[in-house]
């Protein structure tokens, strides 16, 4: 049907987009490497000079590399455990008959629009100061010591923070897909005497297996990512306790100003998300052909 | 009997699906609770409820202290304006691949994807400098292209699964009619693309809006949009919960009514299609 016209027209048509994200791709990584190689800081301009690999040896021996690459890890699989477990649970009440589907539907999925600086400064202090929050009430209510949630369990508190954010996309995309479940399916085995957990494992989860995967890829590629939250509650402390690698290359870029530090770092990052990359790529890729 | 059991469930299901709803929920109602108390008020222990005098006092605080109205325009700008970009640019592409796919459009629409891949704080830095230079550091423009480049490949991959659905029979079914290529753009496909690109609009405004990455690095005082805005909130002077409350509803609510209407568009969005 393509004439040679209208292929040379669609091509036209594509390559502003190609073109943009090219030089998006090319440039700043290009850059990034280079950097990556010099002795360059921003507050003794006209000191660059080639090291080789000098910062990459500084950076990944740092002992704060290190921590922030637990925490990164950490960080992901905590919120990954949570917002997956909890958003098939989620979604498999809000797939049942019930008053008002709608109204909790909004609610539940409520927190995914609310911009990260927001919902980090909220439960840091609404809800998590240990003077004035709303759980220190509670557990001085209950006759308990108020816990300073940020200060002496400051990762973990993150990660609720960002599952609390995470949670919503998680169930809606799974309910999405649960609600694409043949109904008919699940009648027969129903009637065959299957129990509600055998029908479950046995139907469900096969069939949210494909969502389960895409949710657990999509979320990696933004928690690998998590800035702002730590950013406005612990700025990265106590010490390194929650740093990740995003912030700790922030911190060594912008506010120590040393960019090939900083650079090595972020080609760190890059590889490590590229790993990750590569099976979401496959996942969707295969989504393609079928 | 069947029928009363399934009553009896139904109601079991509501009780526990509320609660639920109404815990997630709960930070975000709160927070708008709390903005109309006074800052006495709001540290109350136990916490104040209804009883409290309702006042506006916060909202006029926090416009007055840190100009909220700057900064909601800065993330209009900001979040519109790189969306719009991006259409333009978007729009021809994923037409083009959608409907006259060549052999290598599936790599190049995974190639794109590639790109959204690439985690911010890797390029940081060299895009801190070309902004300095480039004398875009704390513009609202740098921002604008900048988001614009980072959700692109998200404009073309939802504009592209909706393209998709359109019927490329009725393209000729309509030439048949005699309907020459302009008119078929104009009367044909254009209607049945609204909706599409009009979905993707919606989700890609709500995206930029929250951005949080670029949008706190690359700004300082000018250019700073909501997001910005709310971190200044980060290092407290006495009692300010009531007006961090005022300012955090100030700067979720545009945006929160417009994703409840875009929650179907939001799977599809950020799943690139591959959950519907």
């Amino acid at each position: 049907m393509a004439t040679k016209h209208s292929r040379a027209a669609a091509r036209l048509m594509i390559s502003p987009a190609v073109l943009l994200l090219l030089a998006w791709m090319i440039i700043p990584l290009a850059m990034t490497l280079y950097f990556s190689f010099l002795s360059y800081n921003l507050m003794s301009p006209g000191m660059e000079r080639w090291i080789g690999f000098t910062n990459y040896q500084y950076f990944l021996t740092d002992p704060a590399f290190f921590a922030a690459l637990t925490n990164t890890i950490l960080l992901v699989v905590g919120v990954l455990i949570v917002t997956v477990i909890g958003g098939t649970l989620f979604a498999l009440l809000l797939d049942q008959p019930f008053f008002g589907q709608g109204i909790v539907r909004i609610m539940v999925i409520a927190p995914f629009f609310v911009m990260p600086t927001v919902s980090a400064l909220v439960w840091k202090n609404m809800f998590m100061n240990p003077v004035n929050g709303l759980f220190a009430h509670l557990f001085k209510a209950l006759g308990l010591q108020p816990f300073d949630f940020l200060a002496q369990a400051p990762l973990a508190s993150i990660i609720g923070i960002v599952s609390w954010q995470w949670l919503p996309f998680a169930t809606l995309i799974l309910l999405t897909a649960l609600q694409s479940l043949d109904q008919e399916q699940l009648e027969a085995a129903e009637m065959d005497g299957a129990p509600w957990l055998s029908r479950f494992i046995h139907i469900m989860l096969p069939h949210l297996a494909r969502a389960i995967t895409v949710v657990i890829l999509i979320q990696t590629i933004f928690l690998l990512s998590i800035f702002a939250e730590i950013l406005v509650t612990t700025n990265g402390g106590p010490g390194t306790a929650s740093t990740n690698l995003t912030y700790l290359i922030y911190m060594q870029s912008l506010l120590q100003f040393d960019v090939g530090g900083g650079s090595a770092g972020g080609v760190v990052a890059i590889i490590l998300a590229n790993i990750v990359a590569i099976f979401l790529m496959r996942m969707i890729g295969k989504n393609l052909e079928a | 009997m069947a029928r009363a059991v399934s009553t009896r469930r139904k109601v079991f299901t509501t009780a526990l699906a509320w609660g639920l709803g109404l815990a997630i929920f709960f930070p975000i109602f709160w927070t708008v609770l709390t903005s109309f108390k006074t800052e006495a008020e709001a540290i109350a222990d136990p916490p104040l409820w209804v009883n409290f005098h309702w006042t506006l006092e916060n909202y006029v605080t926090v416009q007055e202290r840190s100009d909220y109205f700057r900064h909601f325009w800065n993330s209009v700008v900001i979040s519109v304006g790189s969306t719009l970009v991006g259409l333009i640019i978007a729009v021809p592409a994923a037409w083009a691949m959608a409907f006259v796919p060549g052999k290598r459009t599936k790599d190049v629409l995974m190639w794109m994807l590639s790109t959204k891949m690439l985690p911010p704080v890797g390029v940081l830095v060299p895009l801190y400098l070309i902004f300095r230079n480039l004398g875009l550091l704390d513009t609202r423009t740098g921002l604008v292209i900048v988001l614009t480049l980072i959700n692109l490949p998200i404009i073309i991959w939802m504009l592209y699964t909706y393209f998709k659905e359109i019927p490329v029979d009725i393209l000729e079914a309509a030439r048949m009619d005699g309907a020459g290529l302009r008119n078929e753009i104009l009367y044909v496909l254009t209607p049945m693309a609204v909706p599409g690109i009009a979905s993707t609009l919606l989700l890609n405004i709500i995206l930029a809006w929250n951005e949080a990455f670029w949008t706190l690095n690359l700004t300082a005082a000018k250019a700073a949009p909501l997001t910005a805005f709310i971190a200044s909130y980060s290092s407290p002077e006495g009692l300010f919960y009531a007006k961090l409350s005022a300012a955090s509803t100030m700067a979720i609510a545009p945006i929160l009514i417009m994703g409840w209407f875009s929650q179907k568009q939001l799977v599809r969005g950020l799943t690139f299609g591959a959950v519907k």
